[in-house]
């Protein structure tokens, strides 16, 4: 019963900021609405008994790419403009439907092998999730580390000032 | 009505969608790159959902952990992936003095 109770008013404000996030006009309070938006959804994992991946969510999202966006924000000066739409914004209006439509369709329409039994982790999903992530996992955990890398050195290159 | 999978797919799903209509529809760089962001968490509510209520049948990954170690996984290029788009919205900024992209059309032909 907490569960439904849990999950409903999280989705609730999950959809409700999410959709404040593409129609609000003001930039920096669609990058708030956004922060409550990765809030909710770590409440989400947490309803889903993922309580590693929700700490997870609210260390990377909240704290880090919440903080570049609104770092981005206040370098591009883009307040004063808002967040305009474009010229494609009934055919977009169009394509989101269909597409959750569809979705809809094939998420209620297929057979899915519940399991019985939820799986049970007495001390937490953090211990099994290293134990999977480095024995199953071992290589793609090494190339994410070297994405990283790559990351962070490409995003110097890319705004760095050319000396003239 | 208890919950079940269904309940979080067509959660990620509405999710999903309310990212894709703001991808395509917004003007500011900035905004798009917000609702890539949506998007990235509507899929990993659908993988963790995964993760908890399908019974893994793959005889090569045995665990029922193995769509949490997937949304790990989406994260981490997520993060990668605001870090390299700020980096370019800002490079753009720098030299046309504006994120919009319906005025980013170097590349068009």
């Amino acid at each position: 019963m907490a569960t439904e109770v849990a999950f409903w008013a999280l989705a609730v404000v999950g959809v409700a900021s999410a959709l404040a996030v593409v129609l609000l006009r003001d930039v920096f309070r669609a990058a708030l609405v956004l922060i409550l938006c990765f809030l909710a959804v770590a409440g989400l994992y947490i309803t889903l008994s993922a309580d590693f991946l929700a700490f997870v969510q609210i260390l990377i999202y909240v704290g880090a790419i919440a903080v570049l966006l609104i770092f981005g924000i206040m370098v591009t000066r883009e307040m004063q403009r808002g967040s305009p739409h474009s010229r494609l914004r009934l055919p977009a209006l169009v394509m989101a439907v269909a597409l959750l439509v569809t979705l809809i369709f094939i998420f209620v329409g297929t057979d899915w092998a519940i399991r019985t039994t939820a799986p049970t982790f007495p001390e937490g999903t953090t211990g099994p999730l290293a134990d999977v992530l480095f024995n199953e996992f071992l290589l793609p955990f090494e190339v994410a580390s070297v994405l990283l890398l790559a990351a962070v050195i490409g995003a110097i290159v890319v705004m760095r000032e050319r000396n003239r | 009505m208890s919950i079940g999978l269904e309940h979080y797919l067509i959660l990620s799903g509405v999710l999903f969608s309310i990212g894709l209509y703001g991808v395509l529809a917004k003007r500011n760089a900035v905004i798009i790159l917000m609702c890539v962001e949506i998007m990235l968490n509507g899929v990993n509510i659908a993988l963790v959902a995964f993760s908890r209520y399908i019974v893994p049948t793959a005889p090569t990954v045995p665990t029922a952990l193995t769509g949490q170690v997937f949304a790990i996984f989406v994260m981490t290029v997520a993060a990668a992936e605001v870090a390299v788009g700020l980096a370019i919205i800002i490079a753009i900024y720098r030299s046309r003095k504006s994120v919009d992209v319906e005025q980013m059309d170097l590349m068009k032909w």
